[in-house]
């Protein structure tokens, strides 16, 4: 929920287009001088966004890499000792088997997630852009209630709804004729517990895929599908042929978003059962944090979620480029 | 195009059952909190609460600290979203308008750090909170909040400068103004609704941020709403009204910001406030 740009920029975009003035590229028509090239006055205008960053998230993020070579432990936190022992922390981490167990559940985690979300989401979008008014305004509304509930909100909703004892969900089950499921305890396995997990991650995440498609499709001419019906296109090669293409980076690029927001998902997981049962649905967030943290073993923590952020980083520059690549005209 | 009636009624059909799917974890967030408890844990589901009670929002209330921890959410988000808007504002006008050297790099910056993995980050962030004492204050929470939120709104921002057209703020200058009063007097009155539609995003993220305040403030009179709230079904033993109408309070100001402010503020774009 923290990054929604293409949310506000798809709704405005069409609007940002028209309202644009073509301004020739690289010199500037205004004889203002400020606007020359090479004052100083932009980088002014840059100087506090960029100390700020730096020091509030290059520091930590430098911080924590020093961290991850300390051996911090309790002792050495409350004496504040600086104890440097090499790459034993990463040594630990990389030769034990739970870290291995941990990358490989994250992964299927976030695999599982957004394959749902995206193929859930663009179809609900596609839905969206079929409907006629009065029926498409009802389902947006549902959607923007699922995408602005905050999400401890949701978390504890979705403990309500999966409780064992008088939960709503329970008593369907019951109702609907498996009656094992009268007294269920949601939260007592892994598998169960991440099916909670992932549909309360897919229930919020939907929406944003699904409306920002249908904004998207509604920017496809028209003449497009006219052109294809013309030469004889079904509704299935229509869509194979015009509205995919069209969407083609759209999806690329909310794929990429949605696997970054995923594979980093914290609250939702940690809220729910703090990574339990038996720390079995901890995935690497919530790993580093209960070993850094909870263990106080904030050296090892630290090495864990350096190696979290180098795997974030190579995804986030995957997506960064191919963002670049389309908007090459645009910077 | 004719289609049959089957064609007609399956998208309406669906869309109504998928309405109700997403809909009803929210809707039973409210109708829960206004149910008495003897409704809440009945055998069978009261789907529609009949008999409203106040009294889950009164105890979520008078819980210990509530307002104390009303004010701090309120007073860390808004100085947050504040913060953050007046250090955007700067930065946008330089990449929207001006053209210089390394204007791309500082784009793509921008773009890297709001994809910033917080959530990884809050060891070393809880070493350096501790190393200069400022555990258990609202000040940390606000300013990381404000670089939190800052990238998303420097971006959004510069897309509605962008859009104000340049023709207004040159003839501003022809008539007088410098390139400053005209960017106070003609730009910045455009931009109202950007400014909302931003601020919007940053609210929400703010309000909502969990793990930092998790590991920095364990003073309860320093903490945040979204700790105490995950707390709250466990400190108030499956009271699930209270908890409920706990989640409710905490929910509806976003609710509230998100259903209008995001129509207000795309339709204000739209609606010609930008077409000069």
């Amino acid at each position: 929920m923290s990054v929604q740009t293409e949310g506000t920029d798809t709704a405005g975009q069409p609007a940002v287009r028209k309202a644009r003035v073509p301004a020739p590229r690289g010199e500037d028509r205004t004889p203002a001088p400020s606007a020359r090239r090479g004052g100083a006055a932009p980088y002014l205008l840059l100087l506090p966004a960029l100390l700020a960053t730096l020091v509030l998230l290059g520091w930590p993020l430098v911080k924590n890499g020093m961290l991850s070579f300390q051996n911090l432990n309790p002792r050495q936190l409350i004496q504040h000792l600086t104890e440097w022992n090499g790459v034993d922390n990463y040594q630990e981490v990389l030769t034990g088997s739970d870290f291995w167990h941990v990358v490989e559940r994250s992964v299927v985690f976030t695999a599982a997630n957004v394959v749902l979300i995206m193929v859930l989401g663009t179809l609900v979008g596609l839905l969206l852009a079929r409907l006629g008014r009065k029926m498409r305004l009802t389902l947006l509304l549902g959607l923007v209630l699922a995408w602005a509930m905050p999400v401890i909100a949701a978390t504890t909703v979705y403990q309500w709804l999966f409780a064992q004892r008088f939960g709503v969900v329970n008593w369907v089950l019951d109702k609907a004729g498996w009656h094992s499921m009268a007294d269920y305890n949601w939260f007592g396995s892994q598998f169960s517990t991440f099916s909670v997990i992932t549909l309360l991650i897919v229930w919020q995440s939907i929406p944003f895929v699904a409306i920002n498609l249908y904004a998207a499709t509604t920017t496809i001419p028209r003449e497009l599908y006219e052109a294809a019906s013309l030469d004889g296109a079904g509704a299935w090669k229509s869509f194979t042929s015009v509205t995919f293409p069209f969407l083609r980076p759209f999806l690329y690029a909310t794929t990429f978003l949605e696997v970054i927001w995923v594979f980093k998902a914290f609250p939702q997981i940690f809220a729910l059962n703090e990574g339990g049962p038996d720390h079995l649905t901890e995935t690497l967030p919530i790993y580093a944090f209960v070993e850094g943290v909870g263990n106080q073993h904030f050296g090892v923590g630290a090495a864990i979620s350096f190696l979290t952020i180098l795997v974030l980083l190579v995804i986030t520059s995957y997506y960064l480029r191919m963002v670049l690549k389309q908007e090459e005209d645009e910077l | 195009m004719k289609r049959s009636v089957f064609g007609r009624i399956w998208p309406n059909a669906t869309a109504l059952v998928l309405f109700v799917g997403f809909a009803f974890p929210v809707y039973w967030m409210f109708a829960t909190a206004f149910k008495p408890t003897g409704d809440i844990i009945s055998e069978n589901p009261v789907w529609v609460p009949t008999d409203v009670t106040f009294g889950h929002f009164t105890k979520a209330v008078h819980a210990d600290h509530f307002w104390t921890l009303v004010a701090n959410s309120v007073t860390v988000t808004v100085s947050a979203v504040l913060m953050s808007l007046v250090i955007a504002l700067f930065a946008a006008f330089a990449l929207a308008r001006l053209r210089f050297r390394g204007r791309r790099g500082f784009i793509v910056t921008f773009m890297l750090a709001q994809m910033a993995p917080w959530e990884v980050m809050v060891i070393a962030i809880y070493m350096l909170v501790r190393d200069n004492d400022m555990l258990d204050s609202l000040v940390p929470l606000t300013v990381f909040y404000a670089v939190m939120v800052l990238p998303l709104t420097i971006l959004t921002l510069r897309g509605y400068v962008a859009a104000v057209p340049k023709e207004l703020e040159e003839s501003a200058m022809v008539d007088g103004c410098t390139r400053t009063q005209a960017f106070v007097r003609v730009i910045f009155p455009l931009l109202a609704p950007g400014l909302m539609a931003t601020s919007l995003f940053g609210f929400i993220t703010a309000w909502n941020e969990f793990p930092l305040v998790l590991i920095l403030n364990k003073d309860i009179e320093k903490q945040t709403l979204p700790l105490w709230l995950s707390q709250f079904q466990t400190a108030f033993g499956d009271d699930w009204g209270a908890t409920m109408a706990a989640s409710s309070l905490f929910a509806l100001p976003i609710l509230i910001l998100f259903i209008f402010l995001q129509r207000k503020a795309v339709s204000g774009l739209t609606d010609g406030a930008v077409k000069g």
